[in-house]
């Protein structure tokens, strides 16, 4: 169902005031969403003015250093530091991207920071992802063959060209989480991070159940909720495009037919 | 999809506004100004058989402050519904995928919308 407006228990309130000494000209704000699932508290936002002079230049830095010297309450996901793992995923400045590849300096004014939007929150900036690790698992992302291949299967080079583009794919879903399709009918809409990786298997010259993952999107709700509003393919942080994939998924299907 | 102890993280008033999803749902909005103003334009016509009192009665509602803003709406959502219509169908052809080409015609649509919408109400 359309929701437009957040829940009682997800309202967001006013939070803690955290300064850092430090002359007032290198001091950056930044308003961060949290939510501690142990205190029964709303959701708030907290203020940190941090001192960026010996800090690297990217979001994630200052979320380390916050956690470092300020507070160490503040909890989010983060692994390689240089956009090729997906954890650091959030809504930063208004729209999605990678903490680590975000300059600070980018933003102007105040760095707001959020978790993924319309997810459910596990603490802090931690979406919770289960459904749709779930709805990533139903497209079955994996290579289907009649029979057990021998050796690997060959491609031509061509052929292997039509992955460009899926394998990047590092599955943070920015994409998903920024679609307001995928927002108010997320339980049935696959999403566009899901979406691009069944075309990923679609796409695949080696995989041999093409007629029967098309036939499994073909679904009013699964595909079809993609009215190409075009979100997603603007705030990828790889550059990819979802959008796209999406139609070469709708456009194979109607070929089919 | 929600899990009842978990707070959902804010979606539509923290996201920001861009020319993809504004002029998505500016499609659909759109779209809702035409269905209605077509409907009042069949009852306009309709009144015409229907008797002077009643024509009167639609006239006086049309040739209003709030009327007269409603007819500019109904053109406006007419020519923008068309423009973006064929924006729609070029992507549907698999055509002008790439962001950049997104905001190119994005910014054409809207230009021709109100290019349509001027020379409408000049001649």
């Amino acid at each position: 169902m359309v929701e437009l407006l957040l829940p009682k228990n997800s309202k967001v309130v006013k939070g803690d005031h955290y300064t850092e000494k430090g002359s007032k000209k290198s001091l950056k704000t930044f308003l961060i969403y949290r939510y501690d699932p142990d205190k029964s508290e709303q959701p708030r936002i907290d203020r940190y003015d941090v001192d960026l002079s010996n800090t690297g230049p990217m979001v994630l830095d200052a979320l380390i250093k916050i956690k470092n010297d300020i507070d160490p309450s503040i909890t989010f996901r983060r692994s390689c530091r240089e956009g090729v793992c997906g954890s650091c995923s959030m809504n930063i400045d208004g729209t999605n991207t990678l903490a680590c590849t975000k300059y600070v300096n980018d933003v102007k004014g105040d760095v707001k920071i959020f978790p993924l939007p319309h997810m459910p929150v596990i603490k802090d900036l931690v979406p919770d992802l289960k459904d749709i690790y779930k709805q990533y698992s139903s497209i079955e992302p994996w290579l289907k063959t009649s029979e057990k291949p021998e050796r690997e299967i060959k491609q031509s080079p061509e052929e292997r060209k039509e992955l460009d583009g899926l394998y990047e794919c590092i599955m943070c879903f920015c994409c998903s989480t920024s679609c307001p399709s995928y927002w108010w009918n997320g339980d049935k809409y696959l999403g566009p991070a899901v979406l691009l990786q069944a075309w990923r298997w679609i796409a695949d010259s080696r995989d041999e159940a093409t007629q029967e993952r098309l036939d499994g999107l073909e679904d009013s709700f699964k595909l079809y909720r993609c009215h190409t509003i075009m979100n997603c393919t603007k705030t990828c942080p790889k550059g990819l495009n979802p959008a796209k994939a999406i139609a070469k998924i709708k456009k194979k299907i109607l070929a089919k037919t | 999809m929600n899990n009842k102890k978990q707070p959902l993280s804010p979606h539509l008033t923290v996201y920001k506004p861009q020319i993809t999803s504004i002029m998505s749902i500016s499609h659909r909005i759109s779209g809702f100004f035409q269905t209605i103003g077509t409907i009042i334009i069949f009852v306009y016509i309709l009144a015409l058989f229907i008797g002077e009192g009643f024509y009167n009665y639609i006239d006086f509602f049309i040739t209003s402050l709030l009327g007269k803003i409603f007819v500019f709406l109904y053109f406006f959502s007419i020519c923008y519904h068309f423009c973006n219509g064929i924006r729609h169908l070029t992507w549907d052809l698999g055509y002008g995928f790439e962001i950049k080409n997104v905001y190119i015609t994005g910014y054409i649509t809207i230009f021709c919308a109100l290019l349509i919408n001027i020379l409408l109400w000049t001649f």
